[in-house]
Parts: structure tokens; C-alpha cells; sequence
């Protein structure tokens, strides 16, 4: 019987996740499947309904509560300066091969609430490359792109993202950067000049051109290989020859199709180099 | 009840962790029938040091898991520092960066319940020694699903919180003390079917 409840439960999901991309044409069907189960029991579980097909009609019909479910399905925790020891090596060892361009072009996929965004802000600037850089960052969630403009974290997470910085090879105070305010933390509004927000959906949406470095952490770690493949397409697409990928300390290009074009600059750290030919 | 064939065993454990790992890994041959998915609770800034010690100290093959990597038997993977770890219909591993649950991450509550989604009646859960109660829902989702429980005897764990959690959330097939999980489990791994794949779910 419980074997039974648990097939039904599948069903429903895929119903919904069928109706979503019709309705809505945000595609959930190719992520991993143990991560959206999990997401949508949690949704199911803070909502009024008691199954999903109970939901879906509401889901389907109502935009208001679709974006709450998408807010859920979509969530990517982030930090600023997230395992420190790769934002050390984007400093040292990838920075010194930008500041050879004269201007460059950085698209920060799935960016969330923006803390790696501003993160990379830091990290630049310190570096002497401000007004030298523009960066996309973008999200499939306009809801999430809307906190990361406003440039505030909570204020208790603070502590943390110091030692991140101090880990990482920062240079200044990072007091500095923000100003405390009712328990939350006001970026510097200058951090923000070279930053374009900007909505992208990486299961439906095109390339951006002529980038110089593709950043994209944990974020396609919820991908099945399909939709993995992909990403990797489209950021290939997007680099230029001798640009940079950074994923997620646990992604890798190993046996993927792009994978022979790259050439992984420190081994563990997950920054690729694409190839001149 | 024990012609079952099971595919694969999941393992909780935290405070004592490395210890009852060397021994309960320590213990089983080269050619442990099934994998082991294993979520031991661990600083975020810990390297992989911990899956290579217990690959030293173990007959069967211990690393930590990588994204999408596909479970064979004889393998103990680890979850990574900092991730959870998943497993998925067909026997891929998958990681997540979520948010804490339990208070853990990676929690054994999010590696039980994808594994009982998953794996069903094929398979076997293991609290083991912790002081918190990571796992008790999980295990209890094992049980819903028709998988088996194995639980450490609070009274013989380094910290008895996380087994005496998961026993007041379900009635375990099996209460044990450590020295006798390993031969339990082997018992019950020599029903699984010789040379089916067990990714084949």
C-alpha cells in the first residue's frame, strides 16, 4: 500500500510539472529527481492543500500561487565568498589574465540573492579592475533578481561571510562594505554599478555573448544530465576562446561533451579555462 | 522475511562517527554484495580526509561521493562537506546545496528519505551513535516505504541521542550493538540476488 501511495505521489508530480511548463513554460521536468520531490513535499507541506493534485488546479490557475511554488522549486542558498579557497584562486590566478582586456564581460548564472554577485564585486574591485567589468547575473526567479538588486543580507550572517572574505584573500576591511541597519546588512551602493540583474530561465533561454568568464555554482548540481549538457552548451557558446568557467566544488567537465575544449586551470577548484583551438 | 533482495544500504551516523565507521566498514569483505550510501555529520570546511582514512582501513572501496555517480556494489560513498547527499531512481547519486535540515547538512534525513523513494522495499537504514536526531524521520521513512531499519543500541553508542531518537520514531527490524551490525548486514546482503546489477532498480 505504501509502495502504491508513493507511485500516486510520482504521478502527481509529473502531472504538475507537465501543467507548469504548459501553463507557465518554466521546465522542471529535467531536474534531478530526489531534489524537486523533496522541494515540492516541502511547498505541499507549508500550503493549505493536502496533494498535489488538490494543488494543481489552484497552481495552474492562480500566477500568485504558482510563484510561491516557483520561489520553492527554484531556491539556491548562497553565501558571499562561498568556499573561500576559490574565490582566493579566481584572485590570484584568474585575475591577472582579465586585467590584460581592457573591459571584460562576466555572466554569473543563477545568481539567486546575489551574494556571490557582489562577492565577485568585491573581489574585482579590490583587484583595480573597477568601471573595467560589466556582470550579468541572473536567475530564473524575478523574485529572488528583486533582493539581489536591493544589495541586502541578513545582518546575522555577517560573521561568517567576514572570515569567508578574510579566507579569501581580501585586502580591505570588509566592515567597509556595508552599513547596519534594523538586523539587516546595506550593501555599498557602488558595488552594485557594474551589476545588471536580469531574469534568464537556462532550461529555455540563449547564450550570452562574448564573456570572459562564466560563473555557475551549484546550480546545475539539480539538473539531470540532459538539461546538464545543456547549461554546459550554452556557456561554451557564450565564452570566448581563453575565457573562463567556474562550477561548483563538487561539478566537474569530466566526461562531458565540452570537456576536451576546457582546460582545468587548478585541479579541485573547478576553474576551466576554454582552449585557443 | 529474508529472501528479500535489497539493492543498497544507507548509514546515519554523528558524534563517534569515525570510530563506528572503522569498524562497522572495517568489518565487511571486499565483496560486499551492495553499496553504501553514508552521511556522517562534518565540519563544512572538512576536506575529503575522512573517506580516505576509512578507504585505508577498509576492505571494500570508501570515497566520497561525486555528482551523478552511479552506486556499485562493494563501494561506501561518503557525503561530501558541505552537500547533501541524494540518491535517485537508478541508482545515480545526486548532491544538493539546500539549506540545513535537521540542523545538518549534509543531513541523513534528506540521504534516508531519497533513498526510500527510491529504493523502497530494496532497502536497509542504519542509525548508528550522534547527538542529535538527524535521521529519525528518515529512518521512519524507510520503514513507510517497506525498507528495513537497523538501529545502534543507545546503550552501547558513544552518544545515544540519534539511535534513541530514531527508535522513538519507529520500531526497528533490528536492535544492535555495533560489534554485531556488520554480520547482520552481511546476512542480509548474501539474500541479494549474485550478479544482478544493482543499479538495474
Amino acid at each position: 500500500m505504501d509502495d502504491e501511495s508513493d507511485r500516486v505521489e510520482d504521478v502527481e508530480a509529473r502531472l504538475l510539472l507537465e501543467g507548469i511548463e504548459q501553463v507557465y513554460g518554466y521546465d522542471f521536468r529535467d531536474y534531478a529527481d530526489a531534489s524537486i520531490r523533496r522541494r515540492l513535499a516541502h511547498w505541499l507541506a507549508e500550503s493549505p492543500f493536502d496533494t498535489l493534485s488538490q494543488a494543481q488546479s489552484s497552481l495552474l490557475r492562480d500566477s500568485k500561487i504558482f510563484l510561491s511554488l516557483l520561489s520553492g522549486l527554484t531556491v539556491n542558498v548562497t553565501e558571499m565568498f562561498r568556499d573561500p579557497p576559490f574565490f582566493k584562486a579566481l584572485r590570484e590566478q584568474v585575475v591577472p589574465f582579465l586585467k590584460t582586456y581592457p573591459f571584460v564581460k562576466i555572466w554569473h548564472a543563477g545568481c539567486a540573492t546575489g551574494e556571490e554577485a557582489y562577492s565577485m564585486a568585491i573581489l574585482l574591485n579590490e583587484e583595480g579592475m573597477a568601471g573595467r567589468y560589466r556582470m550579468y547575473a541572473t536567475d530564473i526567479d524575478e523574485a529572488v533578481l528583486a533582493t539581489a538588486a536591493e544589495g541586502v543580507v541578513p545582518l546575522a550572517e555577517m560573521q561568517k561571510f567576514t572570515r569567508n572574505y578574510q579566507n579569501s584573500g581580501g585586502t580591505a576591511s570588509f566592515a567597509d562594505y556595508y552599513t547596519a541597519r534594523y538586523g539587516r546588512a546595506l550593501l555599498a551602493a557602488d558595488l552594485k554599478k557594474s551589476i545588471v540583474f536580469a531574469p534568464h530561465n537556462l532550461t529555455a533561454d540563449g547564450e550570452f555573448g562574448e564573456m570572459n568568464l562564466v560563473l555557475c555554482r551549484n546550480v546545475m548540481i539539480y539538473f539531470k544530465p540532459s538539461l546538464k549538457e545543456r547549461c554546459l552548451k550554452l556557456f561554451d557558446a557564450s565564452l570566448v576562446p581563453g575565457g573562463f568557467l567556474c562550477l561548483g566544488m563538487k561539478e566537474s567537465l569530466e566526461r562531458r561533451a565540452i570537456g576536451a575544449s576546457y582546460q582545468e586551470l587548478l585541479p579541485t577548484l573547478r576553474i576551466y579555462r576554454k582552449r585557443y583551438a | 522475511m529474508l529472501e528479500r533482495k535489497f539493492r543498497l544500504v544507507v548509514i546515519g551516523v554523528s558524534s563517534g562517527g569515525v570510530q563506528a565507521l572503522k569498524r562497522l566498514l572495517g568489518a565487511l569483505p571486499a565483496d560486499f554484495p551492495l553499496p553504501l550510501a553514508i552521511v556522517q555529520h562534518i565540519s563544512p570546511d572538512a576536506g575529503d580526509g575522512m573517506a580516505r582514512l576509512l578507504e585505508e582501513f577498509c576492505a571494500i572501496r570508501v570515497k566520497e561521493a561525486d555528482e551523478q555517480e552511479r552506486i556499485v556494489a562493494g563501494t561506501a560513498y561518503l557525503a561530501p562537506p558541505n552537500y547533501h547527499l541524494q540518491v535517485e531512481r537508478g541508482g545515480l547519486l545526486s548532491l544538493a546545496a539546500d539549506g540545513y535540515v535537521s540542523y545538518a547538512r549534509p543531513s541523513v534525513d534528506v540521504l534516508f528519505e531519497s533513498a526510500a523513494a527510491a529504493f523502497g522495499r530494496t532497502l536497509i537504514g542504519v542509525v548508528l551513535t550522534g547527538a542529535n536526531a538527524d535521521g529519525a524521520r528518515g529512518l521512519k521513512k524507510i520503514k513507510d516505504a517497506g525498507g528495513l531499519a537497523i538501529v545502534q543500541d543507545p546503550a552501547d553508542a558513544f552518544a545515544r541521542e540519534m539511535p534513541a531518537a530514531a527508535l522513538a520514531a519507529t520500531g526497528p527490524d533490528y536492535l544492535l550493538p555495533l560489534a554485531d551490525i556488520a554480520v547482520t548486514l552481511l546476512r542480509l546482503a548474501a539474500a541479494a540476488q549474485p550478479g544482478k546489477k544493482v543499479a538495474d532498480v
